[in-house]
C-alpha cells in the first residue's frame, strides 16, 4: 500500500502542554539550584499528590523523568551506566534511566532534577516501585516512606480494613510530610487541593467519553498521553485545571466538527500497554497509515479511573485520596478487572479490534498478555494483535517487524471487514 | 559427604519425593484423608499454619522443576517471563495439580501476581487466593492489616475445609511448625559449624520435601537426619565458604546447587526454601494465634528481596549477615528473569564492594540441566581466592 499522510494533529492542547510541562521542569530545576521548595518523590500510579501539594512540596515523578529521556531519545546512555553498576538487562528500563540519571549529576537533557527531601513510595499495584524506592533511598540517604496499599482481592472491591490501613498511613505520612516541612496541615487548603483535582478528573473523563464519538476527536493512546503530563504534574492546581478546561472545549469543538486526528478513520482499536516512547511517532504512524484510531487505551488510566466514575471529594479529603490509591486506578486492579475494563472499552467505544503492546520493563502490563489474547480471541472473538518492544529502552524496537505484523494484522482485518459488509447479500 | 553416600539414609527418601513432579506423597495423604483437601502454597511465604489448623494439606508449588516441559505456558506468558510463572501454569494446563482444592498466591511480584489471575481464569474450580502481606513495616498499623488478611485467609481455608480453624487447632499447627522450624534452623546451624558433614544439597532436599508431604510425617524424617549428621565422619576440604543469596523464590536444580559445591564451595548459608523457614524465632503459642502469626511477620521473619522493610538497610543486612557468618564470598544466585532478585543484586554488589568481599552472579532457570558453564565459572572463581 503506498504511505497516506501522516497524522498532522497539533492542536492546542499540544502547544500548551509542552508550554506547561516546560515550566514544570524549569520549576525542578530551580529547586534543584535552590534547595527549596522540598521535592517529593513519588510514583505515577493511584498517588497522593493532593497530599504533597497541600504541603507546598514539589511533586518529582522518576517515571515521568525516565518517559522524557527516552522521549528524546537519550535513554540509552543512562540505562547503560545503570547495567554497569550491577543492573540488569532484565530490570525494568524507567529504574535503569532513573539510576543512570541519579548516577549522572540528576541532569536531564529537559532540566535537573532537584534531591530527594522525601521519598514517597506509593506502592500502588507495581511491586518494581518498592525496589526502584528502596535503591533511591540507598543512594541518597533521604527520608523514605512507604505508603503501602492493599491491592484489590475481593470481587466486591477494597476491604473495610484495607481503607482503615490506608487513611492510618495517610496520617502518618502527614505527621512526616508536618516535620519535614516545618508546616502544620491546612485542611481547608487540602479541600481547595481536592475540589480542584475533583473537577481535572471530571474533565479528564469526559474527555474520554467523547471518544467514543465517530469519529473519535482524539486519539486516546498517542494524544492522551499528551493529557497525561500536565494531569499527573500539575493535578491539584489552577494551572492543571485552566489546561483541562481548555482540553475539553478543544475536543468538544473537534467532536462538534467531526474532526479526527486523521483524515478518515477506517479502523477504532483499543490498545493496552504502555507506549514505546523512544519510538512514539514511528509507533503511532505505523497505526495512522491505516487510518487507525486509538479510542481507548489501559495505559491512560494508570494514574486514575475517573472515567469510571472517580473523583476526589473536597468534604472527605483523605477517603477520597485513599480510595483513588486502592481502587480508582488500573494498577491495583487484578488482571481480570483490566479484561473487563478492556471489554467495556470494545464494546462501549465501539472498536474493530484490541492491540496490546507488551514491553518488557512493565511486567504488571504485560506478564499474561498472552492469556488476555487467548481470552479476547478464543471467548470474545476480538480481533487481537499481540507486539512486543518496550517502554524506554531503545534495543527492544524493531520497526520493520512491527510494521510487517500490524500491516498483517489490519490487512486481515480490512479483508474481514469487507467480508461482513458482503455477507448479508 | 557426597549424595551418592546419602542415598542410603533419610535423604535418599526426600530426593524421591523432591524429584517427582506428580506430587505423590500429598496424593498419598489424600487417598488416606479423601474428604480433606490440599491447598497449594506458591512461594514465598505462606501461612500453612491457617491451613493446616482446617485440617488441610499445605503443599509447596514451587514450579516444575527440570522435569516439566513447558508446551502451553509460554503462549501465555512472554518469553522475557521467569520460568517458575510458566511452568507453574504449566502443571495446571497438564492436570498435575489435579489434587489442589485451592491455591495461594503472594504479593512478591508482578509476574507472580498475574499468574493468580492467569489461574483464576483457566482453573475455575480452583479456589485461588491473593494474599497481599504489608510493605509498610514500620508503620504501628501493619500488625491490625495483617492480622485483619490473615483471618480472611482463616475464613476461606474454613470454607474449604468445610470447619472451622479454631485457636486452639491454630496455636496447635503453630506450635508444630515452631518445631519443624526449629529442626530446620538446627539443620542450618549444622551447616554452618560442620559444612563437610552436610552438603547444602542434601539438606535441600530434605528440606524441600517437607514442603511436599504432611509436616507430621517430615518431623521424623528432619529429626533422624539431624541425629545421622552429627555422627558423620567427614574430612573438611579446601573449599572457600560462601553465602548464598537470591534463589528465595524459584528453585535452582538440585544438582546445580551440588555442582557449586563440588566447584570448591561450602554453602553455609543461603535462602532457598525461604518462605517456609520464614520466621527467625518461634511465633509465639500463647494469646491470639493470628496476630501472633502477624506480628511474627513484622518483628520476628528473615530479610527477603520481596520484603521491604525500610526499618534498616537492606544492603547493610547482607554485608551483616556475610561477616557474622564468616563467609568469605557471596554467591548469587539469581533466576533468570527474576525481578526482585536482579534488583537485589545490583544494591547488593555495591555494598559488597565497598566492604571488600569478593561475590559471583550466577544466573540459573529451574529447568536447566547443563551445568558444565557455571561449573567453570564458579571454579575460576574459588581458584581467584585460594590462590591469590
Amino acid at each position: 500500500m503506498t504511505d497516506p499522510p501522516k497524522t498532522s494533529y497539533q492542536g492546542r492542547i499540544h502547544l500548551l502542554q509542552k508550554q506547561l510541562m516546560g515550566r514544570y521542569f524549569d520549576a525542578l530545576t530551580q529547586a534543584a539550584a535552590e534547595g527549596s521548595p522540598p521535592a517529593a518523590y513519588m510514583l505515577i500510579s493511584g498517588n497522593p499528590v493532593e497530599l504533597v501539594r497541600a504541603f507546598g512540596m514539589l511533586p518529582v515523578y522518576p517515571e515521568v523523568n525516565a518517559l522524557q529521556i527516552a522521549v528524546k531519545k537519550q535513554a540509552l546512555p543512562y540505562i547503560l551506566k545503570a547495567e554497569e553498576l550491577g543492573y540488569s538487562v532484565d530490570n525494568c528500563a524507567y529504574v535503569k534511566a532513573d539510576v543512570g540519571l541519579f548516577f549522572s549529576g540528576r541532569a536531564a537533557p529537559f532540566g535537573t532534577i532537584p534531591e530527594p527531601s522525601l521519598i514517597l513510595c506509593n506502592y500502588v499495584g507495581c511491586n518494581v516501585y518498592l525496589n526502584w524506592f528502596e535503591h533511591l533511598r540507598e543512594y541518597t540517604q533521604a527520608e523514605i516512606f512507604t505508603l503501602d496499599i492493599p491491592f484489590v482481592r475481593d470481587p466486591a472491591g477494597p476491604r473495610p480494613e484495607d481503607v482503615e490501613y490506608v487513611i492510618a498511613q495517610l496520617h502518618e505520612l502527614i505527621a512526616v510530610c508536618e516535620r519535614l516541612t516545618g508546616r502544620r496541615l491546612d485542611w481547608e487548603y487540602l479541600r481547595h487541593i481536592c475540589a480542584l483535582s475533583a473537577r481535572t478528573g471530571e474533565l479528564w473523563a469526559q474527555i474520554k467519553h467523547l471518544t467514543k464519538h465517530v469519529p473519535c476527536p482524539l486519539d486516546a493512546y498517542f494524544d492522551a498521553v499528551t493529557l497525561m503530563g500536565p494531569l499527573y504534574c500539575l493535578r491539584g492546581t489552577e494551572e492543571g485545571l485552566q489546561f483541562f478546561e481548555e482540553a475539553y472545549r478543544e475536543v468538544q469543538e473537534r467532536t462538534e466538527l467531526g474532526l479526527g486526528p486523521l483524515p478518515e478513520e477506517r479502523f477504532r482499536f483499543v490498545i493496552e500497554g504502555p507506549p514505546p516512547w523512544p519510538y512514539l511517532r514511528a509507533f503511532r504512524d505505523l497505526f495512522s497509515r491505516w487510518g487507525a484510531v486509538a479510542v481507548a487505551s489501559t495505559y491512560s488510566t494508570v494514574g486514575g479511573l475517573w472515567e469510571f466514575g472517580f473523583a476526589h471529594d473536597p468534604q472527605r479529603p483523605l477517603e477520597s485520596i485513599a480510595m483513588h490509591m486502592l481502587f480508582w486506578n488500573l494498577t491495583n486492579r487484578d488482571l481480570l478487572r483490566r479484561y473487563a475494563q478492556i471489554r467495556r472499552y470494545v464494546e462501549e467505544w465501539n472498536a474493530d479490534a484490541l492491540v496490546i503492546h507488551s514491553v518488557k520493563s512493565c511486567r504488571l502490563f504485560s506478564a499474561g498478555q498472552g492469556d488476555m489474547r487467548e481470552y479476547f480471541t478464543r471467548d470474545l472473538g476480538v480481533p487481537t494483535l499481540l507486539v512486543e518492544s518496550d517502554l524506554e529502552d531503545p534495543r527492544y524496537f524493531s520497526e520493520a517487524q512491527m510494521r510487517n505484523r500490524i500491516d498483517a494484522f489490519f490487512e486481515a482485518l480490512e479483508h474481514r471487514k469487507l467480508t461482513a459488509v458482503e455477507a448479508p447479500r | 559427604m557426597t549424595l551418592a553416600t546419602e542415598r542410603a539414609d533419610v535423604f535418599a527418601q526426600c530426593r524421591a519425593i523432591v524429584e517427582d513432579p506428580f506430587l505423590s506423597a500429598a496424593r498419598q495423604w489424600k487417598d488416606k484423608h479423601p474428604s480433606a483437601g490440599v491447598v497449594g502454597c506458591y512461594p514465598v511465604y505462606s501461612p500453612f499454619e491457617l491451613v493446616h489448623a482446617a485440617g488441610l494439606l499445605p503443599v509447596g508449588i514451587i514450579g516444575g522443576g527440570n522435569r516439566v516441559e513447558i508446551a502451553h505456558a509460554d503462549a501465555r506468558f512472554q518469553s522475557f517471563i521467569c520460568s517458575i510463572v510458566k511452568s507453574t501454569l504449566e502443571l495446571g494446563l497438564t492436570n498435575c495439580l489435579d489434587l489442589l482444592d485451592g491455591m495461594l498466591f503472594h504479593s512478591i511480584c508482578d509476574p507472580a501476581r498475574n499468574l493468580a489471575s492467569v489461574f483464576v481464569r483457566n482453573f475455575p474450580h480452583l479456589r485461588v487466593e491473593y494474599v497481599h502481606f504489608p510493605q509498610n513495616l514500620a508503620s504501628p498499623h501493619a500488625t491490625a492489616y495483617l492480622t485483619a488478611e490473615l483471618r480472611r485467609i482463616r475464613a476461606v481455608v474454613q470454607e474449604l475445609a468445610g470447619r472451622p480453624a479454631d485457636d486452639a487447632a491454630l496455636r496447635n499447627s503453630i506450635a508444630l511448625y515452631n518445631r519443624w522450624r526449629r529442626n530446620v534452623r538446627a539443620l542450618y546451624d549444622l551447616r554452618r559449624t560442620a559444612p563437610e558433614r552436610l552438603s547444602a544439597a542434601a539438606s535441600y532436599a530434605l528440606v524441600q520435601a517437607g514442603t511436599l508431604m504432611p509436616v507430621e510425617e517430615h518431623l521424623p524424617l528432619l529429626e533422624e537426619a539431624l541425629v545421622q549428621i552429627p555422627a558423620r565422619s567427614a574430612k573438611r576440604q579446601d573449599r572457600i565458604r560462601v553465602l548464598v543469596e537470591g534463589a528465595f523464590c524459584e528453585q535452582p536444580p538440585l544438582e546445580l546447587i551440588a555442582c557449586i559445591e563440588e566447584a570448591g564451595c561450602y554453602l553455609l548459608d543461603d535462602d532457598f526454601l525461604l518462605g517456609w523457614r520464614w520466621f527467625t524465632g518461634d511465633v509465639p503459642e500463647d494469646g491470639d494465634p493470628v496476630e501472633a502469626l502477624a506480628t511474627s511477620y513484622i518483628d520476628r521473619s528473615v530479610y527477603c528481596g520481596t520484603k521491604h522493610d525500610v526499618r534498616e538497610s537492606k544492603a547493610g543486612h547482607l554485608i551483616q549477615r556475610a561477616q557474622a557468618l564468616g563467609a568469605d564470598a557471596v554467591i548469587f544466585l539469581c533466576a533468570k528473569f527474576c525481578e526482585p532478585a536482579l534488583f537485589d543484586y545490583a544494591l547488593y554488589r555495591r555494598a559488597l564492594e565497598e566492604a571488600g568481599i569478593p561475590h559471583l552472579l550466577v544466573e540459573f532457570e529451574e529447568k536447566m540441566w547443563i551445568f558444565d558453564r557455571v561449573r567453570g565459572e564458579v571454579e575460576t572463581f574459588v581458584e581467584s581466592m585460594l590462590f591469590r
